[in-house]
């Protein structure tokens, strides 16, 4: 009886080796079926986002939290990226004789692409980390299943305020980094570097379409859904790990959320950008 | 007072927040609310090579409108609507060319003033037209010699 236990242990750590296509399909089907319950998990939570009563007062902290707090670090990373645009672009341009282009330059890059992506990694790693490690916790203290018996929906009470507060936020902290960029290159490209200011401003005033603008929002829309729904998903599930429990599993958690919103964050920006060209 | 200075930057949050929005929507994006300050005069062109909707459009180098949209006539010519502001007047005379800002730069419309006295009013048609120049094709005339 315990041989044969033994025994089945130790051949099904074998089938990897033995049957590779039989564990590369168990694996696919696993991943297919993970991408279901975040789908599943996001539809419902969405959802109770417009259920009765509306809850203003979770929202209005989550915005604190995730938007108010995030301003001081997107306005550095903003800044800092709009000078090294401005920076590159000028060396670049300079050889063609065309530093006069730099403002489209910095001002496309940046509401195009480097605006939604980089403010969307930057909210991941302060807020979205947080969260998940936020409901982790509450999951392996048994305070979510405390909430389930007080027939309070863990979904609605955690998870939609923090989808709503992204979706609110999202949007306007892209738009801060962009105008933060524009004026880091502004400062690199005209003040030390010696484009004319106005050159500068009005050659992005001719270059943005608000093709480009909603671009950018409907960019930064999709990364606020991305983020908060895998990063609570990622710790509203932390007991089903199998790799660890308790302390062990919200840290495996916190880390694969942080990493799989970065990777998908990636992803749907090639997506949404030949969608949207 | 905890709850009261989480609402304040809130309300500070999305203050600058919606600043930038609309400087990004109405600055850059040149989005319109309210009825625009302009009327839309139309010309027909050989060739709009480059031209793109929002281009400038130019007299004596000041900016008096930009292009509303381009499309293809029945004739196969390119129709392109111009956007030009209220309080700028054109006589029927006038003449619209397409320009190059510098050797590779954008393509804009440059309209010079002509001497009439019937003016223009939107929906009208400016007679008068230069289409853009190929420098490709002067360069090669130039090098093959057929001027």
């Amino acid at each position: 009886m315990v041989l044969a236990a033994i025994r089945f242990v130790i051949m099904s750590q074998l089938s990897v080796l033995l049957n590779p296509i039989t564990a590369l399909g168990r694996w696919i089907i696993f991943i297919v079926q993970e991408m279901g319950r975040i789908a599943i998990f996001f539809f419902k939570s969405f959802y109770l986002m417009f259920s009765r009563p509306f809850q203003i007062k979770k929202i209005l902290q989550q915005i604190h939290f995730i938007g108010s707090k995030s301003v001081f670090v997107i306005c550095l990373t903003g800044a800092f990226t709009g000078m090294v645009l401005g920076l590159q672009g000028y060396h670049t341009l300079v050889k063609f004789g065309s530093s006069g282009f730099l403002g489209a330059v910095v001002a496309l890059s940046l509401i195009r692409e480097l605006g939604p992506v980089l403010a969307a990694i930057m909210v991941t790693g302060r807020a979205g980390s947080a969260i998940a490690a936020e409901v982790g916790i509450m999951r392996i203290s048994e305070e979510i299943d405390a909430l389930d018996t007080m027939d309070i929906n863990p979904l609605r009470f955690l998870v939609s305020p923090k989808l709503a507060a992204a979706l609110i936020s999202m949007p306007l902290l892209t738009a801060l980094f962009d105008v933060v960029g524009i004026i880091g290159g502004y400062i690199s490209g005209s003040l030390l570097l010696g484009i004319s200011g106005g050159i500068y401003f009005s050659r992005i005033e001719t270059s943005v379409e608000m093709a480009d603008v909603t671009g950018g929002f409907i960019k930064s829309i999709v990364f606020a859904a991305v983020i908060v729904t895998i990063c609570c998903f990622q710790g509203y599930y932390t007991h089903t790990r199998r790799e660890g429990f308790g302390a062990k599993g919200v840290s495996l958690s916190t880390t694969s959320a942080v990493v799989i919103s970065c990777v998908i964050i990636l992803i749907t920006d090639y997506v949404l950008t030949s969608l949207l060209l | 007072m905890k709850k009261q200075s989480i609402e304040t930057s809130v309300g500070i949050f999305f203050l600058i927040g919606l600043i930038c929005v609309g400087y990004l929507t109405i600055k850059l994006g040149k989005m319109e609310f309210i009825s625009d300050n302009s009327y839309v005069v139309k010309a027909k062109f050989k060739s709009v090579s480059g031209l793109k909707p929002g281009s400038q459009v130019e007299m004596a180098g000041v900016k008096i409108g930009s292009i509303d949209s381009v499309s293809l006539d029945k004739d196969d010519r390119a129709l392109v609507n111009i956007k030009i502001n209220k309080g700028i007047v054109l006589t029927d005379d006038v003449i619209a060319s397409i320009k190059t800002s510098g050797l590779i730069g954008d393509r804009y419309i440059s309209i010079s003033p002509g001497g009439s006295e019937i003016i223009l009013k939107s929906g009208d048609t400016i007679t008068e037209t230069e289409s853009a120049i190929d420098i490709e094709e002067l360069i090669s005339k130039y090098v093959f010699g057929k001027v």
